[in-house]
């Protein structure tokens, strides 16, 4: 302490490396701090979708009976609206890097209304299974149908919470972070849907 | 050491050594009760001196903690302390109130609820000087230097305090009591203390690798947002067998299992920085720790956590030695090691010293890892048996004690190992080496302090 006064510490003679650099992200469009939430969700839901093929190997009479009493063309028509929701999402990034703000702002409110017309579907959904009594807890794929829609349904939410903040701030960084979530939301519908309602 | 107020942080740092001696000697008295259990029975009972053992530990860490913030904020917000004095009082009112505690406890004043035996009149205490470390911290935050280091310390911190808030409720019903009581034990050590222990690593690693702040920013952030992403809803590895509906067993194994990649993320970022920055500074035990703090960490909570993590292997490892060997390991690595890292690194500046007693310092460090390591590889077998024998044979508990009662000798031998490699930790750090006192730094070394 006493004397090295006149030494710069150590952190002031730091070598001027590459700035924050974020190796294989750096090359992915928006944020990289998006792309490792976006990695996390993929494997949160990769571990629970393993669950459900968990069930029907353990399972298969159990697993198949109740498979037979989820509505497909519910779950088949979210799927479209989704990736309906998902190409606009694309357009409202493709609109932010010409520069155009008003448009990409319409493609991003085209794309909201389909996240909301994909909740009021799985509203529909959910009111009929509550209505057959099916809940939570009716056995381990409901459990399951459950948890990983559900969990989907928040992500939808949240997606939608910050497609507005995309289109308060349409600066091209914003854009393409904000609908790198949502296509993920989408990708994992594409991925649930099959796993749960259609493979027999 | 470059701001006066910074020297507020040796009371902490005198008071954790205190703790953390009491701690690891009471601990060493617990596990002889284990395989000599009419030791002190009359006198002592081993409820009580379980839980001196785990109070003093948790208090010295969070004194240690708050001694770590009085040390590095200065130096981030580049500005002084809001007040030093009110940083000196509040150490005396923490400090007491744990020595009332503990007296109280030998008189069986307690209010039971594992980590949480705190009567209530020192619960409020707990909550008074929170109250006042957070005033002067956010005070001293707010006029400064904002870096990510200070901001998500002091995130965390807050955040210690505010779970803290459910110790006090305490419902009637056991199932709610469990479920909030684990909003404190478990949102703190795999949530809140986490961001406490990236961020501390992370000042560690600017100062003594001098790789860029902007690049232990960017890792910050990643390990910060990872340990809040799982640590939360891991909380549902808690919840499989207290009543609680039968979802959590499905949230509780995939996001606790997540939760070892933060702690992964810890091991390659330090070990990332060191390779990218070098090892120029004098200071190298607390490097030595910083290492050692992240592999730890992740054998001890990552590696032994996942072990049990999984709902259907912890149906029968449940409250058992694994679970033991685990926290064990996990306390230590991440909290015991993150702190006297910092300690090492700090000491020498708050002492006007030379870095010194390096040489003792890294014994003390092997001796006690490897008696953590060693008691963490008995309790594990231990619990390996003792889960065959009564959870799969359905042996009775006591029957299975007499079993494994070989482990608890070893357990104890490590134990001594731990305490003798404890006590050379504290004199290296407390007490100067021959070659020490007030010695001044040969002119063109590099400044140790900064
Ligand atoms: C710095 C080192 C240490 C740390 C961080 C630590 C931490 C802990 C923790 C967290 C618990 C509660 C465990 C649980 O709830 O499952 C505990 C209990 C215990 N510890 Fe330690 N401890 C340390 C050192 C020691 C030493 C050296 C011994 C001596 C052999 C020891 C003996 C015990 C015993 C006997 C218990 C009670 C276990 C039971 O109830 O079955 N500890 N310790
Ligand atoms: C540094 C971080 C950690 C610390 C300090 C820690 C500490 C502890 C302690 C002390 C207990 C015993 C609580 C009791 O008295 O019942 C415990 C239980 C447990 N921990 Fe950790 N832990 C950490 C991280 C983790 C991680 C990352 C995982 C999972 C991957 C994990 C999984 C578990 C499980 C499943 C239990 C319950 C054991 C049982 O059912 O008896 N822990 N932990
Ligand atoms: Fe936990």
């Amino acid at each position: 302490m006493t004397g090295g006064q006149a030494i710069p510490p150590i952190e002031a003679a730091a070598t001027e490396e590459e700035e924050a650099d974020w190796g294989a992200l750096s090359s992915l469009p928006g944020n990289p701090l998006m792309w490792i939430l976006i990695l996390s969700e993929l494997m949160v839901f990769g571990a629970f979708l393993l669950g459900v093929c968990g069930v029907r190997v353990m399972d298969p009479a159990l697993f198949a009976a109740s498979q037979a009493q989820l509505d497909r063309a519910h779950g088949g028509l979210n799927t479209m609206v989704l990736v309906t929701s998902g190409f606009l999402a694309a357009l409202a990034t493709r609109a932010a890097a010409e520069n155009r703000g008003p448009r990409c702002r319409l493609f991003l409110g085209l794309a909201s209304a389909l996240g909301l017309v994909f909740l009021g579907v799985k509203a529909v959904e959910y009111a009929a299974k509550a209505a057959e009594g099916i809940g939570l807890e009716t056995n381990t794929f409901f459990t399951l149908y459950y948890l990983i829609t559900g969990f989907h349904a928040l992500h939808v939410v949240l997606g939608l919470v910050i497609l507005a903040v995309c289109a308060r701030r349409s600066s091209l960084e914003t854009v393409e972070t904000g609908t790198a979530f949502w296509h993920m939301v989408d990708l994992i519908w594409v991925l649930v849907y099959p796993i749960l309602y259609l493979i027999r | 050491m470059t701001y006066s107020s910074q020297r507020v942080a040796l009371y902490y740092f005198g008071g954790a050594l205190v703790l953390f001696f009491v701690q690891v000697l009471v601990g060493v008295l617990a596990g002889a009760v284990y395989v000599m259990p009419n030791l002190l029975s009359e006198t002592v009972p081993f409820n009580v001196i379980r839980m001196i053992h785990t109070n003093a530990l948790i208090v010295w860490l969070l004194m240690g903690f708050m001694g770590a913030t009085y040390y590095l904020l200065p130096e981030e917000t580049e500005t002084e302390l809001h007040s030093p004095r009110l940083a000196i009082l509040q150490f005396w009112l923490f400090f007491v109130a744990a020595l009332v505690a503990v007296v109280g406890y030998l008189f069986g004043i307690h209010e039971g609820r594992e980590f949480l035996e705190q009567p209530i009149y020192i619960k409020v205490g707990i909550v008074v000087v929170s109250l006042m470390f957070l005033y002067n911290c956010t005070l001293t935050l707010l006029k400064g230097r904002k870096t990510a280091v200070a901001n998500v310390l002091m995130l965390g911190l807050w955040f210690v305090a505010i779970f803290f808030l459910f110790s006090f409720y305490n419902p009637g019903n056991l199932s709610l009591d469990k479920m909030y009581w684990w909003w404190v034990v478990h949102l703190w050590v795999e949530g809140v203390w986490e961001l406490i222990m990236a961020s501390i690593l992370a000042y560690l690693m600017i100062k003594l690798t001098g790789v860029d702040r902007e690049v232990v920013e960017k890792w910050l952030y990643v390990i910060v947002g990872l340990s809040l992403f799982t640590g939360i809803l891991g909380t549902g590895h808690h919840y499989y067998w207290i009543g609680t509906p039968g979802y959590w067993k499905w949230i509780g194994s995939v996001f606790s299992t997540m939760e070892v990649v933060p702690f992964f993320a810890m091991v390659i970022f330090t070990f990332y920085m060191v390779w990218k920055g070098g090892r120029k500074h004098p200071n190298k035990a607390a490097l030595l720790w910083s290492l050692g703090c992240a592999v730890i960490a992740f054998f001890g909570g990552g590696v032994w956590g996942f072990m049990h993590t999984l709902a259907p292997v912890n149906y029968y490892t449940h409250g058992t030695q694994v679970t033991a060997a685990h926290g064990h390991l996990a306390f230590y690595g991440a909290y015991v090691m993150l702190n006297v890292a910092m300690m090492t690194y700090a000491m020498p500046g708050l002492l006007k010293r030379e870095v010194y007693n390096q040489t003792l310092n890294m014994w003390g460090f092997w001796l006690t890892t490897g008696g953590m390591c060693f008691m963490t590889f008995t309790l594990t077998f231990a619990g390996v048996v003792q889960t065959h024998l009564q959870r799969v044979m359905g042996m009775n508990y006591m029957e299975v004690q007499d079993q494994i009662a070989l482990f608890f000798w070893y357990r104890l031998g490590s134990g001594v190992a731990v305490l003798l490699g404890v006590t050379l930790i504290i004199y290296s750090l407390a007490i100067p080496g021959r070659e020490g006192g007030r010695v001044s730094t040969p002119q063109g070394a590099p400044n140790p302090a900064e």
